[in-house]
């Protein structure tokens, strides 16, 4: 798997909310997109899911443009996952339910058939006991675990997670991240919008910082915590690290 | 803090006083006026042609049995209309919701149709269609006024049911949508199994009441033909020259209205303090 984006652009409204942005992923990476609310990190995870359209510029996944207008994007979003920080669950139907409806209507395989990787899915999160409640019966945090259960059974190459722990409370949010650190063992290839910056400098393999729509700076994450290069990057930093 | 020997807290016990008090004044006061009505009314001085006319027991009871069997033709024309205005409005409805380019007729049509028969009362349409149609001269079966009248109505109460079902899909957050596609479903998937269900159980209530206007609505198809309880009403009117049948007409449908009435309100309120 090797993901490629290449000189992104993307206006909404008449705002320029991605303004080029050029990233290669390779497999197994946990990239982390941090930066101010409003620099243009959620809209580029919806990018790349093509839940967006792109204005200009190219996705290159395994050597094929899936941006390329006109494109059926089905098949695609099969294999790039997105988790939400609203969670999104499907609230007529039940953390089981959820799980089963894409696999079921697109693999057209039967349960049975699915259940075997589903119910492992499930119990590897701790979820067993909770496959017949409705979202509404489930805590933020295991409504989120869900979420990422429901992506994953789709198994795609490729998870983006977007501030997926920032509508928890803070005593959930460990349970959340302890099943991305276990998704990053198994090598899942990942980019994350987060604002925990603990998480990002201790996991994460590479950190990007989002200003305006541009990358603005990228390295390992020791790097661009301790030394910054960029004056934008030092105030980000010097606010968010200053506020916990 | 010493709790009273009922096992109370203070708070029960005073909002129990208060409760029992405000029953009692409630209950004597719907009496006073009941008293009030039996007593004063009959001293109009017009009440006793009044009553003879509209609460005549004798026509009561001589008019109930047919005009009951009557309100069967109600029912059944109700009964099967129903059912055709609900997927008819929710076919349009969707029709209205199409974003391929290809199918904008249907988008066109849609919005027109909605526009069309929300915009003429019902009376009128059941005039044109229910006269208008069967003046083609067609053969049998299909000159049948049941048939023409039952169409007028399916025709305007599903203009009215599409708005609520679109009402019902919009309101449906977009999220919910991008969740679905992002999975890899299909658009069509994606409205079905993911913002339909949800469209559909917001406007249940809203649905309970155009089911009770439809309920009503079948009176007016006594203009063009059916021998419905309305007509019969009228028919016995003219036979005994008193109007205690249309009094007995309006109880048979209290009976059945006022009890699904109840239903929808509780099913609205239900659902405003679910969503509250
Ligand atoms: N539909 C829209 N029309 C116009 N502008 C929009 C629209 N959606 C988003 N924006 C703007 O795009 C910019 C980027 O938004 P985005 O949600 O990607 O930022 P973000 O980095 O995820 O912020 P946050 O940390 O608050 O989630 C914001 O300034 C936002 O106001
Ligand atoms: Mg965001």
């Amino acid at each position: 798997m090797k993901l490629r984006l290449d000189q992104i652009k993307k206006t909404l409204g008449n705002r320029l909310v991605l303004d080029g942005i050029s990233l290669d992923v390779s497999q197994g990476e946990m990239i982390c997109l941090i930066g101010a609310s409003g620099s243009g990190k959620s809209t580029l995870l919806r990018c790349i899911n093509l839940l967006e359209p792109l204005d200009d510029g190219a996705i290159w996944l395994d050597g094929h443009d899936i941006a390329t207008p006109g494109l059926d994007p089905q098949p695609v979003r099969q294999k790039i996952g997105i988790v939400f920080q609203s969670y999104n669950l499907f609230p007529h139907m039940t953390a089981l339910e959820n799980v089963l409806l894409a696999p079921r209507r697109i693999t057209k395989k039967s349960r049975a058939d699915l259940m075997p990787h589903v119910g492992e899915l499930f119990e590897r999160f701790g979820l067993s006991q909770h496959m017949d409640q409705y979202p509404d019966q489930l805590s933020g945090g295991q409504q989120q675990r869900v979420a990422i259960v429901r992506a994953l059974a789709m198994k795609p190459e490729i998870m983006l997670f977007d501030e997926i722990t920032s509508a928890l409370d803070p005593e959930l949010v460990g349970e959340v991240l302890e099943v991305l650190k276990a998704l990053k063992r198994e090598g899942m290839t990942m980019i994350l919008a987060t604002h925990e910056m603990t998480f990002a400098r201790d996991v994460g393999n590479r950190v990007c910082f989002l200003d305006r729509g541009r990358i603005l700076e990228q390295g390992p994450p020791e790097q661009v915590f301790n030394t910054p290069k960029e004056p934008r990057t030092r105030d980000f930093l010097a606010r968010v690290l200053n506020r916990g | 803090m010493t709790t009273p020997s009922s096992g109370l807290t203070r708070r029960q016990e005073y909002e129990r006083r208060q409760r029992r008090r405000s029953l009692v004044i409630a209950g004597s006061s719907t009496a006073l006026i009941i008293l009030a009505i039996v007593l004063l009314v009959p001293l109009a001085p017009g009440w006793e042609r009044v009553q003879n006319s509209f609460f005549n027991a004798e026509v009561f009871a001589k008019s109930f049995p047919k005009l009951l069997s009557a309100f069967l033709v109600d029912v059944a024309i109700f009964a099967w209309s129903a059912p055709l205005i609900a997927i008819l409005g929710l076919a349009i409805a969707l029709a209205r919701d199409v974003r391929n380019p290809v199918l904008y007729p249907l988008r066109l049509f849609g919005m027109v149709y909605t526009d069309v028969f929300r915009g003429v009362p019902v009376v009128l349409v059941v005039y044109l269609i229910g006269f208008g149609i069967p003046g083609l001269g067609l053969p049998r079966p299909w000159n049948s006024p049941y048939i023409w009248g039952t169409v007028a109505l399916v025709l305007t109460y599903s203009a009215y049911v599409a708005e609520i079902f679109r009402s019902g899909i919009e309101s449906v957050h977009a999220s919910q949508r991008s969740a679905a596609l992002s999975l890899g479903l299909s658009s069509s998937d994606s409205m079905r199994f993911v913002v339909l269900p949800q469209a559909i159980r917001r406007v249940i209530p809203a649905q309970m009441n155009m089911l009770i206007a439809l309920q009503k609505d079948v009176a007016l198809l006594s203009f063009i033909g059916p021998v419905e309880i309305f007509r019969q009403a009228g028919v016995f009117k003219s036979l005994l020259a008193n109007f205690t049948p249309y009094v007995v007409a309006a109880l048979i449908f209290l009976v059945i209205t006022v009890p699904t009435t109840r239903l929808a309100d509780h099913l609205i309120s239900k659902q405003n303090r679910a969503r509250s």
